[in-house]
């Protein structure tokens, strides 16, 4: 039997006493999910810009192929990049399986969705207001992407942050592609996992604290940076 | 800064069909030169679609649109809005984003940008946030970042609606710099104090169709068409 | 600079150069990187695993070896498909059947036994089947006839294909019972689904005596011949794939098989006990 004090003490404990392991864990579950995250906006915001401002044929099927996309499985991608990136798989001989490029690919493809979707919707929604103006100062719609994405930034950092929390508490893709190596991949959700597995479930939800309290400082950061911006801004 | 060839605009037959409304019915209009014209009418009448077709946002359903003079779209013509759409930047950056769009780069969008903001008094806001501006002086930016652009002739649709009787004045007195500099105005508006002072000639547009073309004096003195009288009186909406 | 600074951000290749340049530089500082030391790839269990064997074998194998030991640890069957596809270098599992099927099908190279442990039927401490005792074939008869929860692992490992075969001499098809319960899951799942419903599984001792939510349950069956698992190593098949590290590989078996390998199998104990037992003879 096991309390939820004694966990947070745990986690306090592990915290503070900066366990090496802990924090090897830590700091990798960091570089995943920012890595991931980031190259899924790099490639998300523009697209889901692009899809709001450019009457595209087929306009309304892709809006809707990409809101069907927020609910991909993860495990399905978690497989799809493993059959890729096999030995036996057309990407096989890059020997990304079982490394932390492996989980980026895959936490990126599950991320890219839902910053798409978000994007457009946030773009769309304001092109309503921007695009007379733009328009008649010359601006063509593809031109219009990087202007609105700028203009937007704050509320775009909101999907920003969406996807680094999806992407921080991919659980299943990580385990597939990964392999949940000691040292190597062994990220903070699949940590959670094996020692739920183990039946070690005070540390389980210590490690769930950590998790959680770092999930919890980059939204109060972004959520100060939102402030600041609305003072200096209006 | 003013070409030898006047800037020419004409209208031929134009007609707009928004849905089962005919916003614009048959319209011919020609302005030549440096004009100052002031659109009126009812509300409904037409004026902001009138504005939005010759500027080149709209297409017309009916008619064309000729243009000589080097003011052929999509640029020598620029637009200002009743509520002015500022990117969240500086007012000097949005002054500057607009010269880069249309192709003017390094120091010469530069100066031409801190010039406009200069010509509108709003050089002490350079580098303000342009939303922190009050509703005045985003429109005066508005107008600079229209004027950076060197149009032969500027569209403003009711500029000083949202504004009080202060910054309205101030507008009207940009609106004369930008006009004595040179660039033909065409303005709709509701403040018949505005189209007396700013305007050289009237156009009063009645649902869609123009009912007269009146030089300033002569049309608040004794309107030709009885719709005008009326509006004048008002009558009409 | 304000307005030169801002638009320069807002351009859309900006954007891409510095997500790229701060995803490789993140990348770059993992522990993966090509600058890190060589390693191998080992297919082993989650039993192995969850016994902790590993966080204790790969330490001391990395100090005699010289190079990294990495371990993907899945379900028997599945780490002997991680084989057939090429994504590991050897197999360290605990099904003799499968093992052999792996060598004959041409995956791996040779099976060599390196240590063994045992299999426990644990449940809850009141036994209300009765299955106490040292015969695990007439413990699962009772069990059945009771028809008490059985909470099994369904996933094609070896403790799931050793339990399969025990109900086959049992002579009993436990399949579809509503109180058979497949998890499809790990060793250390199962045993939380069976300590949440007070149920009877099968486990391998080293699993059991690291597992630390027990809640009711304790070892009822053990000591039983037929509980006997032996677990086995073997190199994949370079003839296979080329690039299967051959030469670490093989390094890594013969140290396990090995006086000073075998001898630290012995020596990782839980709480005093001894959880795997080295078995390595030379010429088998």
């Amino acid at each position: 039997m096991w309390d939820i004090a004694a966990s947070f003490r745990l986690a306090f404990g592990l915290i503070t006493g900066a366990d090496p392991e802990l924090w090897r864990i830590v700091s990798l579950s960091l570089e995943v999910s920012v890595a991931s995250a980031l190259i899924a906006c790099a490639i998300g915001l523009p697209l889901g810009a692009l899809v709001a401002v450019k009457p595209l044929p087929g306009r309304r099927a892709l809006v809707v192929a990409m809101n069907a996309l927020f609910g991909l499985p993860s495990v399905v991608v978690g497989l799809v990049v493993y059959l890729l990136l096999s030995r036996a798989g057309p990407l096989g001989s890059l020997g990304i399986l079982f490394t932390p490029p492996a989980i980026v690919i895959a936490q990126t493809l599950l991320v890219l969705p839902i910053v798409a979707a978000l994007a457009r919707q946030f773009v769309e929604d304001a092109w309503q207001e921007y695009r007379e103006q733009l328009t008649s100062l010359g601006v063509s719609a593809v031109r219009a992407v990087p202007t609105l994405l700028w203009d937007l930034r704050y509320s775009l950092l909101t999907v920003v942050l969406a996807g680094l929390g999806r992407s921080a508490s991919e659980v299943g893709a990580v385990m597939i592609v990964g392999g949940n190596i000691d040292g190597v991949t062994r990220v903070m959700t699949t940590a959670i996992a094996l020692k739920t597995a183990e039946g070690d479930l005070p540390l389980a939800l210590a490690l769930g604290i950590v998790l959680l309290a770092m999930v919890l400082l980059l939204n109060a950061a972004a959520y100060a940076v939102r402030e600041w911006s609305v003072k200096h801004h209006g | 800064m003013a070409s030898a060839i006047p800037v020419r605009l004409e209208a031929r037959g134009l007609g707009v069909q928004l849905g089962s409304v005919r916003a614009l019915d048959n319209i011919d209009l020609a302005f030549e030169g440096p004009v100052r014209i002031a659109l009126l009418g009812a509300n409904g009448a037409g004026k902001s679609v009138l504005l939005r077709t010759l500027h080149g946002l709209m297409k017309p359903t009916q008619g064309e649109i000729a243009w000589s003079g080097e003011a052929a779209p999509p640029r020598g013509q620029a637009m200002v809005f009743q509520r002015p759409v500022l990117l969240r930047r500086s007012a000097l950056s949005n002054v500057e984003y607009a010269l880069d769009v249309n192709g003017v780069r390094g120091a010469e969008r530069a100066a031409r940008a801190r010039d406009a903001l200069a010509r509108v008094g709003l050089a002490h806001v350079a580098l303000r946030s342009a939303r922190t501006l009050s509703g005045g002086e985003q429109q005066r930016l508005a107008i600079a970042r229209a004027w950076a652009l060197r149009p032969r002739m500027l569209f403003l649709d009711e500029p000083t609606s949202n504004l009080d009787p202060p910054a309205a004045a101030e507008i009207e007195r940009v609106i004369g710099e930008v006009h004595a500099a040179g660039t033909a105005i065409v303005f709709s508006t509701h403040h018949l104090g505005l189209a007396r002072r700013a305007g050289a000639e009237i156009v009063f547009l009645h649902r869609g169709r123009v009912a007269e073309r009146t030089p300033t004096d002569v049309f608040f003195r004794s309107p030709r068409s009885p719709e005008a009288a009326s509006y004048l009186q008002g009558e009409l909406p | 600079m304000n307005a030169l600074v801002a638009r320069f951000l807002s351009r859309l290749t900006a954007a891409w150069i510095a997500a790229a340049i701060v995803a490789s530089l993140l990348l770059a500082g993992s522990p993966w990187s090509a600058a890190a030391e060589e390693f191998i790839t080992v297919a082993s269990t989650t039993s192995t695993e969850q016994s902790g064997l590993f966080k204790y074998l790969l330490p001391e194998a990395k100090k005699a070896l010289g190079f990294e030991v990495r371990v993907v640890a899945v379900g028997t069957g599945q780490a002997l498909d991680m084989g057939r596809r090429g994504d590991a270098d050897v197999e360290f599992v605990h099904d003799k059947a499968a093992e052999e099927k792996f060598l004959a099908e041409g995956f791996g190279v040779k099976r060599y036994e390196v240590m063994y442990n045992d299999f426990v039927i644990v449940g809850p401490k009141d036994d209300p089947a009765g299955a106490r005792g040292d015969d695990v074939v007439a413990a699962l008869k009772k069990i059945a006839a009771k028809q008490a929860p059985f909470a099994s692992r369904g996933d094609r490992s070896g403790t799931d294909a050793a339990e399969k075969r025990f109900w086959k001499a049992a002579e009993i098809e436990p399949k579809g019972a509503p109180w058979y319960r497949e998890t499809g899951s790990g060793m250390g799942p199962t045993l939380n689904t069976a300590s949440g419903m007070n149920a009877y599984t099968l486990a391998d001792r080293g699993t059991w005596l690291s597992f630390k939510n027990r809640g009711d349950l304790v070892i009822l069956v053990e000591g039983d011949k037929r509980l006997f698992n032996q677990y086995g190593v073997m190199l994949v098949n370079p003839a296979k794939f080329p690039h299967v590290k051959k030469e670490m590989g093989q390094k890594l078996i013969d140290w396990l098989i090995s006086p000073a390998g075998q001898a630290t199998i012995a020596a990782y104990k839980i709480d005093g006990q001894q959880l795997f037992f080295p078995n390595y003879k030379p010429g088998t």
